[in-house]
């Protein structure tokens, strides 16, 4: 698969959007969706539909296996040790609130610190937050420095003897910065402190290793790796999963209800309660089998070259300033235009077709920290081409213009 | 679509220069109110007068070039008016803005109309009428004594 004409295995890319081509740099939002994902989709629904786990007849046995098909890709893409450490949950943000309220209620007691950064989504600390209430917890957040990355040594100096996990972003949503995760597991673990990491943005950007990283949960959202919705994955050690308590009850996760008692199921059902996403899991499997062919190699290495053309051609721009600097960074760019707000920038690119972002990005902490209500945000995926780039610097002149800058 | 429609001088005007952008002093009536979705916040000030008469109305906060004219705009058309007239002034302007073709006041002269009307290029922009509208409902919410913030989203 040439990743030069990869637009064409994206149907949306046909389309006109108010008459537009498409310019699509939201993909740090979400990213639009391959024919193979969408079509799979379509024929789990036409031909192949059951509920799984459940029945007998050739249809569950059928949807079944597909659905667990899924997991093994998952398992072999990220290199987990076990096809029972990946959990499907409904996004990445269910599967930190799943280890948030599970490792809270066994672990965590009042005083206990939970280590975050400056840098997380709102997913990373909403659920952490609610210990704060129920158990009386203490939220730290490890600085960011003045080119929007967190270093080891921030990471270092925020750990006490009341730290009981580790909680950071494998890359920021808004600077960009790749965190030193290895560097953090090792550091933590040195300290018998398990460490999560939000690969939110991780995941559909950098090649991963689950045994090499040794960081004991990763959170994974579907919808960010070309995707559906409803879908998202943790990976958690197995040593963890066996130990914490189960999340949701409700069918399928249980070993035996009686009125005076109920076990619990084995992994991986223990933690996936209800009917699932199922036809969304089974097409996530189709999401991970495109990155594999065009290559996470090849991902990395376009998106990077996508990065430095627009940091280039931004930075030339004298009315632009870039937010952040971080040496190790992945394709998001979020700048700001003296004079104009980032929500005007952002109506103005529409119009051209350009999709970006502009607000705080679900980063209020962020943004406070930087002193910034809002930023502008063009985030790249793997069918973004240097005309998507040149429409964007084009379009960021007509905004100029019309705020006669 | 027309963004010159939405951007007229006039809004580029009020946006960047924003009038009554202060706190009034002695004010007897306040209340804030914020877009989540944006991160925009509007507090506004009013001081009412024995007679209910608006004497001063400002406003802080920050927000796109829209919110920012509407609020410059806002306060500048009511200042002087009673606080039955501010009401069916904000009525009226939400009408315009939600549903209604043209703007229809009976207390406002043609010139303070023609300005108003300014703003409804935006009801073509759906994602952007809340920025439009903040100021606004902070203002009615100030007179009303409302004790919660005005969010765009509840």
């Amino acid at each position: 698969m040439n990743i030069d004409n990869i637009k064409k295995e994206f149907p949306i890319f046909d389309e006109k959007i108010q008459n537009n081509d498409l310019v699509y740099l939201d993909s740090a939002n979400s990213s639009q969706k391959p024919r193979v994902v969408i079509d799979r989709i379509y024929d789990f629904y036409t031909k192949e539909f059951s509920n799984v786990g459940r029945s007998v007849h050739y249809l569950a046995v059928a949807a079944t296996n597909l659905y667990e098909n899924t997991r093994t890709s998952v398992q072999k893409y990220i290199n987990a040790k076990d096809k029972n450490e990946i959990v499907f949950t409904k996004g990445a943000t269910e599967a930190i609130n799943l280890v948030a309220n599970t490792f809270g209620q066994k672990y965590l007691e009042e005083g206990d610190e939970v280590l975050l950064t400056e840098l997380e989504h709102h997913s990373n600390y909403v659920p952490w937050h609610f210990l704060r209430n129920s158990k009386k917890i203490k939220i730290e957040f490890a600085e960011i420095n003045e080119a929007g990355e967190v270093t080891i040594e921030a990471i270092k100096n925020k750990i006490t003897n009341k730290t009981k996990i580790i909680s950071v972003t494998h890359l920021s949503n808004v600077t960009g910065a790749i965190l030193p995760i290895k560097e953090i597991v090792e550091l933590a673990h040195s300290k018998n402190i398990p460490v999560l990491v939000d690969g939110c943005q991780g995941a559909p950007h950098l090649k991963l290793d689950m045994q090499e990283l040794d960081c004991d949960f990763y959170a994974i959202s579907g919808h960010k790796m070309y995707g559906p919705t409803g879908i998202g994955v943790l990976y958690a050690k197995k040593k963890w999963l066996d130990d914490l308590p189960p999340y949701q009850g409700g069918g399928g996760m249980i070993n035996d209800v009686k009125k005076t008692g109920i076990s619990y199921g084995e992994l991986p059902n223990k933690y996936e309660a209800g009917t699932m996403a199922t036809a969304q899991v089974i097409a996530f499997n189709e999401s991970i089998k495109f990155m594999e062919k065009v290559g996470i190699e090849n991902i990395e290495y376009h998106e990077k070259e996508l990065l430095d053309y627009g940091l280039d051609i931004l930075r030339k721009n004298n009315s632009i300033k870039i937010v952040g600097n971080p040496k190790n960074k992945g394709g998001v760019i979020s700048f700001i235009i003296e004079g104009v707000h980032p929500h005007d920038i952002a109506t103005i690119l529409d119009e051209d077709g350009v999709a970006i972002r502009a607000g705080h990005h679900c980063c209020q902490i962020l943004h406070e920290k930087l002193k910034l209500p809002a930023t502008a945000r063009a985030s790249f995926g793997v069918y973004n081409t240097k005309d998507d780039i040149d429409q964007l610097s084009k379009s960021i002149e007509n905004c100029k213009k019309i705020f006669n800058l | 679509m027309d963004l010159k429609e939405l951007y007229q001088e006039i809004i580029l005007d009020h946006g960047k220069n924003p009038r009554n952008l202060r706190k009034t002093e002695n004010f007897n009536k306040d209340a804030k109110g914020h877009n989540p979705l944006c991160g925009d916040n509007v507090h506004i000030y009013l001081k009412l007068n024995e007679n209910k008469k608006v004497e001063d109305i400002s406003f802080e906060g920050h927000g796109c070039a829209i919110s920012m004219a509407s609020a410059s705009i806002m306060t500048d058309l009511v200042k002087g008016k009673e606080e039955t007239e501010v009401k069916e002034i904000v009525n009226d302007f939400l009408d315009m803005i939600k549903e209604k073709e043209e703007l229809q006041n009976k207390i406002l002269n043609e010139d303070e109309k023609t300005k108003l009307m300014c703003l409804s290029g935006v009801k073509q922009y759906p994602m952007r009428v809340k920025c439009a509208t903040l100021s606004w409902h902070t203002l009615t919410s100030a007179i009303d004594d409302f004790q919660k913030i005005v969010n765009t989203e509840n």
